[in-house]
């Protein structure tokens, strides 16, 4: 198991020049209190993420995959522990610089795919690249669409598309601003089979070109495997962190 | 694989934040995206700025048309330079100054009296106007035939027996120009048909219509007798270059001293522009409260708007937006939906005050010229602007607080730890704004100050009820009480419960219309006149001493009642516990009203109360044992002077000066017809004063009243019959008019009023729904959801509809004392109406609310809700 982790991981050298994890979390705790106790959803997480992973956060219901998802993306703040992501420490900064980092760095798919309704679908992949003040982002955006095989559709409005398209349009904005690392919360929760294949076939294509690092939030243990690496939580602490068969056969693309 | 567990090798740090940000083009365009598909969504914002403004514009826009055309015409509303009146004949002493005045003069001699058209044997009181010279100056003097009027001018000189007189007369009698009228001892022709003389309105023509004839004639028509109730006027005309105020000014107090008033362009402007004060005010406070409740609605409607957002602002936060620029998004989108509201309102508002003075048009004393008034409208769009920022910003400024993970959790609900210093800087705001717009409506900081606290303690005191309820349904929580009422209770203090935001905005709706009605009430109610029952119907007004036993025997002869019969001396006051008049004028902290020295006094004197009296303090009218007159006065006049027991007042009983001690003072019932006084003397002083008789009757019907009327002009010519079922009639419609004014105003602050109760119901949906959505899920009937929602409506709609009432009653006290001076008598019954239909709209909007749930299946409405 060493070994094979080995072969895939960059250099000692280039981790160096690097000198930075895409992602990389330590001692993570998250509790609430509630009716004045305090209930621990996440304890003591720590794991490190280096650029072209994909990953899979496993578990059932409750047992901190979201909460864990939310706080890797600066959606939220953790009681203790550390969030580096590409080199930024999310702790200290406040939620409009996490946003900022978030526009740069992340890029988000939802369950609930959570286009913005008043949008039409270009408009929505354009969202990221406006608020980075890119020019002339229509193409990309329209690029991108065409990636998806939704080149047609970027006039409609999200109620205007069925649910495999309006996640293949979250698919497109999820990589328009070119994002370092993609956090994914059960992608094809809300979708049926056939086209949960047609999405994530997508988004492990879109991944490898892009080289971006996937984490992904799942009960599907079958789209688990496809990630190189799975965590196993339960009750808010980590049971297993294992890789996969696809360690060995994919390389991941720099 | 616990190696990728290590710490790092090499700490990250912070070096390189993110900082490329997009300019406000992008925050337009998302403004702008945003919008298209919600813009329906903002009709309830948008109907509560255009409603607001629309009342805004149209009320100032009219006030100004009326302060412009009162301008443009005050030289009309004179029809010359300076007026000088006098209830005496101007003194010989006089007479070489105000020849020297000016030379270009018309003299007037103006008393009521009967006349009598001998065609047709019918009598009326008119007001005479004896004139000599060119008068009227400026203005049209509506005359037909035009050539009458030149005619009229050289009768004078020429002892030509002819008349112009009012149209109303004219038609009344069927009587037309070349006809004759009897004036006193005289029989004139009717040389034309006047139309419109300068400074009168329809409403006094009406009331008193005038006929003119030649000055020259007027000792022979015998009416001028002493004691008469008599206006001697001289009309001056000066060239353009004149400063007629600063001419006069030397003059003034000896003016003073024999009692001649002055009356100028200036002084006329302002004096009509008071008259009309108390319309204006009470127009300019429904504009204030219809913009108010805009602003009540403007905050409900978008904090409604605002829940609708909260998931796409989530995602846009998600996306990398701040917090700033996701506010400014929709800031962006409210201020121009605001804009486009306040055009729109702007719009109507301008329609409305182009059709206002049509409505006024009879008793307004100036043609009020319809100008669109840039001004009112400015104003109102800029109103409209400030009002959809400052009350959008409220509901908005959450925008900022939102938070990402509401991608991720739904339900996810931000923690609320500490206030936030912005809301705070908006409610101080919020404050000032409604302050200063006070301010602008009223130009009366004290005034100003009392609205804005006025608004604050309702608004603390419909927050501290809902709070109060809450605690209340809690602590008391009657567990024994059914399933639905349980529930509906319950649905009052549960988490993200609306009974404080409903309590608020319905009560404050109720609290301002509520007020608005009992205003309408107070002065409306302020000229009703009781003209039913055994009231007199007819007062005989100026008659003689030596005339009173015989007009007394000529009521009796027609067998009519006498009602009333008191003596009336006329007199001014000129000094008050031996300070006068001008020394009152030059120090104006005492805060005695000027009026008080310049009006006529009409006095009357008895030893004791009348019916229509009560005594207040001190006791009824006597004789001191000096001599010194122990007077009465009446309850407010005596506050409004200041005034304590004991202090003196020094009258001028036509040029003799007479000292007198307030002894006591009255109530009086004004709204009973009897002769009203405000200074009643004893008898003993006043008997050998020049005087006059009024006498009151009741006559049973117009045959009568003719019978009288014609009697009377035969014998005493002098003798005026104020037929006050005419007037009443006449009251009665002017009354009309203006109520239908501010009925039609106040239709625009009940429907903001409504638009406030059905989007502050709205607010509520989003909650509900899924609450209604899972009852039914396991297993509760369509009718128990009914229910639980009745409940909880009708126990919010009826808590925040009394304690609007509540809160409106002292306001209506509030203003009634300080703001219009009048008694406060509020009718109840059209309030408590008010309680229940608001109770049952709330109730109705709810069930409307609910409807989705009722018809549809539930897993199709919790579908739907979740997307």
């Amino acid at each position: 198991m060493t070994a094979t982790f080995l072969s895939y991981s960059p250099p000692l050298i280039e981790r160096l020049i690097c000198s930075c994890f895409v992602l990389k979390v330590e001692n993570l705790t998250k509790s609430y209190s509630s009716g004045g106790r305090s209930l621990t959803v996440l304890e003591s997480v720590s794991f490190e993420l280096h650029a072209g992973d994909t990953f899979s956060i496993v578990g059932p219901s409750g047992s901190g995959k979201t909460t864990l998802l939310g706080l890797c993306a600066g959606l939220d703040r953790a009681a203790s522990g550390s969030v580096w992501l590409n080199g930024i420490q999310l702790d200290n900064l406040n939620e409009d610089q996490r946003a900022a980092v978030r526009n740069e760095h992340v890029g988000f798919i939802f369950q609930n795919f959570q286009l913005l309704p008043t949008l039409t679908a270009l408009e929505n992949v354009l969202v990221p690249l406006e608020l980075r003040g890119v020019k002339g982002g229509a193409q990309t955006a329209q690029a991108l669409l065409e990636r998806v095989g939704l080149g047609g559709r970027g006039h409609h409005y999200p109620t205007q598309l069925s649910g495999g398209e309006q996640q293949r349009v979250s698919l497109a904005r999820a990589f328009a601003n070119r994002p370092k690392i993609l956090f994914a919360d059960e992608p094809t929760g809300n979708l049926d089979a056939d086209t949960s294949a047609t999405v994530v076939d997508l988004l492990f294509g879109l991944n490898r070109e892009a080289g971006t690092t996937l984490i992904l939030v799942t009960h599907d243990l079958e789209l688990a495997a496809k990630t190189q690496r799975v965590v196993r939580i339960k009750g808010g602490s980590v049971v297993s962190d294992s890789l996969t068969q696809r360690t060995t056969a994919s390389t991941p693309a720099q | 694989m616990s190696g990728s567990l290590n710490g790092p090798i090499n700490g990250p740090v912070n070096s390189n934040l993110p900082s490329a940000r997009p300019g406000v083009g992008w925050l337009w365009r998302m403004a702008w995206r945003d919008s298209r598909r919600s813009r329906s969504r903002l009709l309830l914002f948008l109907s509560a700025i255009v409603l607001g403004i629309a009342a805004l514009v149209g009320i100032n826009g009219f006030g100004d048309n009326l302060a412009r055309s009162i301008d443009e015409q005050a030289r009309e509303l004179v029809g010359a330079d300076l007026v000088l009146s006098s209830t005496q004949p101007f003194p010989a002493a006089l007479q070489p100054t105000l020849q020297k005045l000016g030379r270009t003069h018309s003299d007037e001699v103006a008393f009521a009296s009967l006349v009598q058209f001998p065609k047709g044997q019918g009598v009326r009181l008119a007001q005479i106007r004896a004139l000599t010279g060119g008068f009227p100056y400026y203005g049209d003097w509506v005359v037909e035939p035009t050539a009458a009027a030149t005619t009229f001018r050289q009768a004078s000189a020429n002892q030509q027996r002819i008349a112009l007189v009012d149209d109303a007369l004219l038609v009344q009698f069927g009587a037309k120009p070349g006809d004759s009228i009897k004036v006193g001892n005289l029989i004139f022709q009717i040389a034309g048909r006047v139309r419109k003389t300068p400074g009168q309105s329809e409403f006094s023509a009406s009331i008193a219509p005038t006929v003119f004839i030649p000055g020259a004639l007027l000792a022979q028509t015998g009416l001028v007798q002493r004691g008469s109730r008599i206006q001697y006027r001289r009309y001056y005309q000066f060239p353009a270059t004149v400063n007629v105020d600063q001419l006069i000014k030397p003059l003034e107090p000896r003016f003073d001293k024999v009692n001649i008033d002055s009356d100028t362009v200036a002084s006329r402007k302002k004096q009509t522009g008071r008259s009309f004060a108390d319309l204006t005010r009470f127009l300019n406070l429904v504009a204030f409260v219809a913009l108010l409740l805009g602003c009540v609605g403007v905050a409900s409607a978008v904090s409604l708007y605002v829940r609708e957002k909260i998931s796409a602002v989530a995602v846009l936060r998600c996306l990398g937006a701040s917090g700033w620029q996701a506010l400014l998004i929709y800031l962006l989108q409210i201020a121009l939906m605001g804009l486009v509201g306040a055009l729109v309102g702007a719009a109507i508002g301008t329609a409305v005050q182009l059709l206002l003075p049509k409505v006024f048009a009879g008793f307004l004393p100036v043609a009020v010229n319809v100008a669109i008034s840039w001004m009112a409208v400015a104003q109102g769009v800029l109103t409209g602007v400030l009002v959809a920022v400052l009350f959008a910003l409220l509901p908005l400024l959450e925008i900022r607080r939102v938070s990402p993970l509401r991608t991720l959790r739904a339900s996810y609900e931000e923690t609320t730890e500490k206030t936030d210093p912005l809301r705070l800087t908006v409610y101080a705001l919020i404050a000032a704004f409604i302050t200063g717009f006070a301010y602008l409506q009223t130009r009366d900081w004290k005034l100003a100050l009392g609205f804005a606290t006025g608004l604050l303690v309702a608004f603390g005191t419909l927050a501290g009820l809902g709070y109060l309820l809450r605690r209340v349904v809690r602590r008391y929580f009657p567990s024994s009480w059914s399933y639905i009422w349980r529930q509906g209770l319950a649905n009052l203090y549960r988490p993200n419960n609306q009974t404080i935001t409903l309590t608020v905005s319905i009560g404050l709706g109720v609290f301002l219309l509520a007020t608005l009605y009992l205003l309408q009430g107070l002065l409306l109610g302020r000229v009703q006149v009781a003209g039913s029952g055994k009231q007199p119907n007819l007062v005989l007004f100026d008659i003689q001493p030596q005339q009173r036993a015989g007009v007394v025997q000529l009521v009796k002869n027609q067998k009519l009642p006498v009602l009333q019969e008191v003596p009336i001396v006329t007199m001014r006051l000129t000094a008050i516990n031996g300070h006068t008049g001008s020394e009152f004028k030059k120090d104006s902290t005492r805060g005695i009203p000027k009026w008080v020295f310049s009006r006529e006094y009409r006095v009357t004197y008895r030893d004791k109360l009348i019916a229509s009296e009560k005594l207040e303090t001190g006791q009824a009218p006597s004789l001191g044992p000096d001599g010194t007159p122990r007077i009465s006065l009446e309850d407010g006049y005596f506050k409004r002077l200041k005034l304590k027991l004991g202090d003196t007042l020094t009258f001028n009983v036509q040029g003799l000066p007479l000292t007198t001690i307030v002894s006591g003072t009255r109530t009086v019932d004004w709204s009973r017809v009897q002769t009203n006084f405000l200074v009643v003397f004893p008898n003993g002083v006043l008997e050998a004063a020049p005087q006059f008789y009024v006498l009151m009757t009741r006559v049973p019907n117009n045959t009568t009243l003719g019978a009288v009327q014609r009697e009377l002009v035969q014998r005493f010519p002098n003798v005026s019959a104020i037929d006050l079922g005419l007037i009443l009639k006449t009251l009665d419609d002017i009354l009309g008019k203006i109520s239908f004014v501010i009925r039609f105003m106040a239709l625009f602050s009940i429907a903001t009023g409504l638009l406030v109760l059905i989007s502050s119901v709205f607010v509520s949906r989003y909650q509900r729904i899924k609450e209604s959505v899972l009852l039914r899920t396991l297993g509760a009937s369509r009718r128990q959801i009914l229910r639980i929602t009745l409940v909880e409506y009708a126990l919010l709609g009826l808590l925040a509809a009394i304690a609007g009432l509540v809160l409106s009653a002292f306001a209506g006290w509030a203003l009634a004392l300080w703001v219009f001076e009048v008694a406060f008598t509020p009718n109840l019954a059209p309030l408590l109406i008010l309680a229940v239909v608001t109770t049952g709209l709330t109730m109705l909007i709810g069930l409307l609310n609910s409807r989705d749930v009722l018809t549809r299946p539930p897993l199709e409405v919790l579908r739907s809700e979740a997307g």
